[in-house]
């Protein structure tokens, strides 16, 4: 038996303005408004809008069909203020009862590693979030860019939830398929899902590569590759940032037919099924234990921080954003919390990547600024503006928490 | 293979980038196993006398690399020449050679432009007795040079763009000039640009087609050690340079207007303004009348190892040309251990990608990234540590390289 569980990751970031160190004390407005809405609009478009009437169809005309999202409080945000039609056609997924929910941070943060306080805080944050617009409660967390470790699974477990997801690294898993329901070492009762890398990204990132030995990549196809499984594993776990359809894999390179036809595929099989994480969790007993101490990530070939913690500028920024928390939570005043979780968005710190900057790969793609070293300017030159608006509600700031002023 | 070169300057002898990126690219050519005749104009008020110049010359040989013979010619030429600076040298050294020998005779064309010809005629003797396979020749004064030299010998002409009149002048060529390159493009058999952004304005200003003109981006030799950052001030303040010709297309006076906004901001901070140039006396008195004297530094032009000091002692090198063919400048500054602001009309933000980048014009910009490097330190060890990375890619040999693969592609079409 093999069952297909996908899982698909939605999220947008609140874009910083390329905020300059002369607006400081003068202007508080950090966010590109024009830019998040015209991305909004454009994505909606591409792929929010569409992708979701090919599920909801498929959902509709093939009853065993299931499907799972995780929505970021930023993206569920921005959907409430600038395209209300977008929540309404992810309710109608919800309504199908065959689509699942999962929880995460709601500023779709790197908080777990820098406040657990923070971290829970904006966990439940999401959770309400979620019951507010569908009346659904997550019982599945996934982190941030499925940044995993035996720590965050315990995190997970405490919250009540009763399973996570991560990355199948191959180095971690050693002879060990993805294809199974794992326990995290620390853990009583949460259940460990993996992502099976290689046929996620079959879709996510080969489908329109024309020098791929597999292009085209067709649903016959695909759906052969999960036969094999047969006998070799209990799950496919297809996870993939959502904007794969439509936006990574434009309409042309054939990605809507392909999902229009895949399902039918698989169920040609007769041991095959679709399964939500819930169910998944619910049908597996766990094959072992999995110990994984040092943190991994869906991010980049190398699977770890190293796409938002990578460099200094990585590290001074988001060590100076987590030094002010306190003081910024001691302020009572909801705009300058907001402002600095906004400001802990993830993406921030990926935008001030400069692995690949000179190679001008793929994470030029996704930068709105022309540089890292601009994105690095502008969260600093904003953070620096928070911290005096800070100083002005509270009076007084522990001196510490200031140093990146610069007197 | 043999290659003769028409040149302007050769190190020690020199005042710009030109200088340094013909001894990088013959070095390049010579570790490719081609041997170059360098031919460059020589001027006797540069040194005391000409055969002191030789001396000089040949002591310093270890400058010149193997394989590259340097030849000089007589003239009064010298790099970055206009027609009034030329014509103030003659006048000078016209009376000298009259009270030489009493006679009147013309050793020196009379203005910038017939020292050209003059040029182009004595290279056509050098054509004459030198073998070859190619001739190269950079930027407009070695072009009539060059085109003599092709007449002679037959063979193929290379011309190398390291700056065009657009870029010296600010979009206001000297019509003479202008034609003179238009006239080197046209008669060559191929063009070498810069950069991506030089071989633009050749083919926008001068009508050459795209496929005539290939480019090749020049190269920084990771050959010296750093130089210790010490400062110089005991107040620990932080230093901003500027080095290159202080005139209208390496944008000083954008660089004073910056200074200006970030001390508004900062006020420990010393902007230092390091060459010499036509707006030299005007930047002094615009440092005076934006109240920032006290922070502007003039070092006058600087040479050798002055010139690695002021880099190493600086926060930020700060290039802000209106137009930059392609501006070796950064590429030092990062060799000596500092991290760089350039301006986007420049061709070296085609090979440099760890840098900050503005738009020239962009004061505020401009003083908002100078502001950022000093204000926070991971920006400041982020870009060097990157741009020490991508500098230690560039090489002088892999230039030649692809200078030897447009000679060699040249010489089989020329054949055919």
């Amino acid at each position: 038996m093999v069952s297909v569980c996908f899982y698909f990751q939605v999220h947008q970031p609140y874009r910083l303005r390329k905020y300059s160190i002369f607006e400081i004390n003068e202007n508080h407005d950090y966010f590109d408004k024009v830019k998040n809405e015209e991305v909004f609009h454009k994505v909606a478009k591409k792929c929010y809008l569409p992708t979701n009437q090919l599920l909801l169809d498929q959902l509709n005309h093939v009853p065993e069909f299931k499907i799972s999202y995780s929505l970021s409080g930023v993206f569920l945000d921005q959907a409430k203020k600038f395209d209300p039609s977008v929540i309404d056609s992810f309710r109608k997924l919800v309504d199908t009862g065959r689509t699942e929910i999962l929880d995460e941070t709601y500023y779709h943060s790197l908080s777990f590693l820098y406040s657990k306080k923070e971290f829970i805080e904006q966990v439940k944050m999401h959770r309400e979030l979620v019951w507010d617009l569908f009346a659904y409660k997550p019982k599945v967390f996934r982190n941030t860019e499925l940044i995993y470790s035996n720590e965050v699974a315990y995190y997970a477990e405490k919250m009540g939830y009763k399973g996570i997801l991560a990355e199948g690294v191959d180095h971690v898993l050693g002879w060990r398929s993805p294809n199974f329901v794992y326990r995290p070492r620390t853990a009583e009762s949460i259940a460990l899902l993996l992502k099976n890398y290689k046929l996620s990204d079959d879709i996510a990132f080969r489908f329109s590569n024309k020098n791929w030995t597999e292009w085209p990549l067709t649903a016959d196809k695909f759906a052969h590759w999960v036969n094999n499984v047969n006998g070799s594993g209990n799950t496919v776990n297809l996870f993939m940032d959502y904007e794969t359809f439509g936006e990574h894999q434009w309409e042309d390179t054939g990605i809507f037919d392909f999902m229009r036809a895949m399902p039918r595929k698989i169920l040609e099989h007769p041991d095959n099924d679709f399964k939500t994480p819930s169910e998944v969790i619910d049908c597996y007993e766990p094959m072992d234990t999995l110990d994984i101490h040092n943190i991994i990530s869906w991010a980049d070939l190398e699977r770890d921080l190293s796409a938002w913690l990578g460099n200094k500028m990585q590290h001074e920024s988001i060590h100076e954003l987590y030094a002010i928390e306190e003081a910024v939570k001691k302020t009572n005043d909801k705009n300058i919390i907001e402002d600095w979780r906004k400001l802990t968005t993830s993406d921030h710190f990926y935008y001030m990547c400069t692995k690949y900057f000179s190679d001008g790969d793929v994470h030029k793609y996704f930068n709105p600024y022309d540089s890292p070293y601009d994105a690095f300017i502008a969260f600093m030159n904003a953070m620096t503006d928070l911290v005096q608006r800070v100083k002005k509600v509270s009076g007084k700031l522990d001196p510490k928490e200031v140093k990146i002023l610069g007197k | 293979m043999k290659v003769l070169m028409f040149g302007w300057e050769f190190p020690p002898f020199k005042s710009g980038g030109l200088g340094t990126a013909c001894h990088g690219l013959t070095s390049g050519l010579s570790n490719n196993d081609v041997k170059v005749t360098f031919v460059m104009p020589f001027c006797p008020e540069n040194s005391d006398s000409g055969i002191k110049n030789v001396k000089v010359m040949s002591s310093d040989m270890k400058y010149i690399p193997k394989n590259v013979d340097i030849k000089k010619i007589n003239s009064l030429m010298q790099s970055y020449d206009t027609s009034s600076s030329y014509e103030e040298r003659y006048r000078k050294c016209d009376v000298e050679v009259k009270k030489g020998d009493g006679k009147e005779f013309m050793l020196y064309g009379r203005n910038l432009f017939s020292e050209v010809h003059r040029y182009a005629e004595n290279a056509r003797d050098i054509a004459r007795y030198e073998n070859c396979d190619i001739i190269h020749a950079h930027d407009w004064m070695t072009y009539k040079a060059g085109i003599a030299a092709k007449e002679v010998s037959g063979k193929p002409l290379v011309v190398h763009i390291h700056a065009t009149e657009f870029d010296r002048t600010g979009g206001n060529p000297n019509q003479y000039v202008y034609d003179i390159e238009r006239e080197g493009f046209h008669k060559a058999d191929k063009v070498i640009a810069v950069s991506n952004y030089t071989k633009g304005m050749v083919v926008k200003h001068y009508g050459i087609p795209e496929n005539k003109v290939s480019v090749v981006h020049n190269a920084c030799q990771m050959d010296r050690a750093w130089h210790s950052h010490r400062k110089p001030f005991d107040d620990g303040s932080k230093i901003v340079l500027f080095l290159g010709r202080i005139t209208l297309q390496k944008g000083p006076e954008y660089f004073l207007h910056a200074a200006k906004r970030v001390l508004e901001q900062m006020k420990d901070v010393k902007f230092i303004m390091a060459g010499s140039g036509d707006m030299m006396n005007r930047m002094i008195d615009l440092s005076t009348h934006l109240g920032i004297s006290r922070n502007v530094l003039f070092s006058g032009f600087l040479s050798g190892s002055d010139i690695d000091r002021a880099y190493s002692m600086a926060d930020l090198y700060v290039m802000p040309s209106v137009s930059e063919p392609f501006g070796i400048t950064p590429l030092e500054a990062i060799k000596n251990g500092t991290p760089t602001l350039i301006s986007k009309q420049s061709g070296v933000s085609e090979v440099i990608t760890n840098a900050l980048k503005v738009d020239f014009w962009d004061i505020d910009d401009m003083a908002n990234k100078i502001l950022a490097t000093l204000k926070y330190s991971s920006l400041h060890s982020t870009l060097l540590e990157n741009s020490t990375r991508e500098l230690g890619k560039l090489s002088w040999d892999k230039a030649a390289f692809n200078c030897l693969n447009i000679y060699r592609d040249i010489i089989r079409e020329h054949l055919n």
